[in-house]
């Protein structure tokens, strides 16, 4: 059983070919990390796998699936947990695994660029969904930050889901397939 | 669904955003009578169809912060990935803005009408109207804001587009103040109403699905 599969999907935007013929499988435990420099096509391809964009070519085939990208879509004036709890069942379990479990009353508006990262993890990873779909998590992480979504990680794949991430930086995904674009 | 009509309203109670077309309204009924004078039967006469205007207009404002703020901060994204259609976040939407904005202004119309000098009838077929009419407006207006959502400085195109369509709006709506129901005004308020009401979910939603690209 897959979760996601990629069959020769090509995209281009603003007339531009971005990628074309990519392939990919990811089953329960795997992950890939998709890297290439700035401009490659990285956001697309994640956004194609969305299903936020329509490929070019090709057919994109997954289940259900959690994203976690530059745009936080929480409320800004609302308290974190009341802001994620729109979202997802247990905000509290997601909060306390990026380590946000102190900042529950706090206005998402006063949060500060790493927790705003580390919010928009938390609601993937309390989200249940068996896909992840990381863009660039690693932006404005610290060391503890990082930390944190490497440990969600692993225990995601071994609960048996799968993780798509693009990343210039390392995420510490054992075993995960390169995707090399541009 | 609950939960997104509710997502809105806490939007729309946000900073007094909500009030700002009531307040609009009220300001142009208070103004009116100064530029026309104040001649009661006169003032009468025209109210009806100034306060439908007041409406219409007022029904503009909040065209910036229905859809563009969503898009903006990636929440129509993650709805998406919920596997929320475009279409029922459109009618959650439209839900919530009308029980924003068309109870309110009913109740402003109360003491509108009375600076208009507007008689008891007159009242009565104003808020009969503007029950039918203001969801036709809400949906006007989330249409065009979903329209224009990816667009910079979109206020005045949204009033060049929102504005002649809500024509049938004002005419029917007015002309069922002034005359009563003689000519059939109320019906096709209705039917226009109704038309909008059914095309927004599926225009607005369309026009959320073509501004990702």
């Amino acid at each position: 059983m897959s979760l996601l599969v990629l069959d020769e999907i090509a995209c281009r935007r603003g007339g531009r070919l971005l990628f074309e013929e990519l392939s990919l499988t990811l089953g329960p435990g795997e992950a890939a990390l998709v890297t290439g420099p700035n401009g490659s096509g990285k956001t697309s391809l994640i956004r194609l796998v969305a299903g936020l964009l329509r490929p070019a070519a090709g057919v994109v085939e997954r289940g259900g699936a959690a994203l976690a990208d530059e745009h936080l879509a929480l409320d800004e004036r609302q308290r974190l947990i009341d802001a994620l709890g729109f979202w997802v069942r247990d905000a509290q379990a997601g909060m306390e695994a990026m380590g946000l479990a102190a900042f529950a009353d706090v206005p998402v508006r006063m949060l500060s660029a790493g927790q705003r990262q580390r919010a928009a993890l938390a609601r993937v990873i309390a989200g249940q969904a068996p896909l992840w779909l990381l863009d660039e998590p690693a932006n404005g992480l610290d060391a503890d930050g990082l930390g944190r979504l490497a440990a969600a990680m692993a225990g995601h794949r071994a609960g048996g889901g799968a993780i798509l991430a693009a990343s210039h930086q390392p995420l510490g995904l054992e075993g995960a397939k390169p995707v090399a674009l541009g | 669904m609950t939960a997104l009509v509710l997502r809105e309203l806490r939007q729309a109670a946000a900073g007094g955003a909500a009030l700002l077309p009531v307040v609009f309204f009220l300001l142009v009924a208070t103004i009116f009578p100064f530029a026309v004078g104040p001649d009661g039967p006169l003032l009468a006469r025209a109210g009806g169809g100034a306060l439908w205007m007041a409406a219409l207009l007022a029904a503009l404002l909040p065209v910036d912060r229905l859809v563009a703020p969503d898009r903006a901060s990636g929440v129509l994204d993650q709805l998406a990935l919920k596997g929320i259609s475009e279409e029922n976040v459109a009618l959650a939407k439209l839900l919530g803005h009308w029980l924003a904005f068309g109870p309110p202004l009913m109740l402003a119309a109360v003491p509108a009408a009375a600076l208009m000098k507007l008689p008891k009838e007159g009242l009565i077929r104003l808020e009969i109207g503007l029950l039918i009419g203001t969801p036709g407006l809400a949906a006007l207006t989330l249409g065009v804001a979903a329209l224009t959502a990816g667009l910079r400085r979109s206020g005045a195109l949204a009033g060049l587009l929102m504005l002649p369509l809500a024509v049938p709006l004002l005419i029917f709506g007015a002309s069922f103040v002034e005359r009563g129901n003689e000519a059939g005004a109320l019906q096709l308020l209705g039917a226009v109403s109704l038309l909008l009401v059914a095309g927004a979910p599926f225009a607005a939603g369309a026009a959320i699905r073509a501004g990702r690209d």
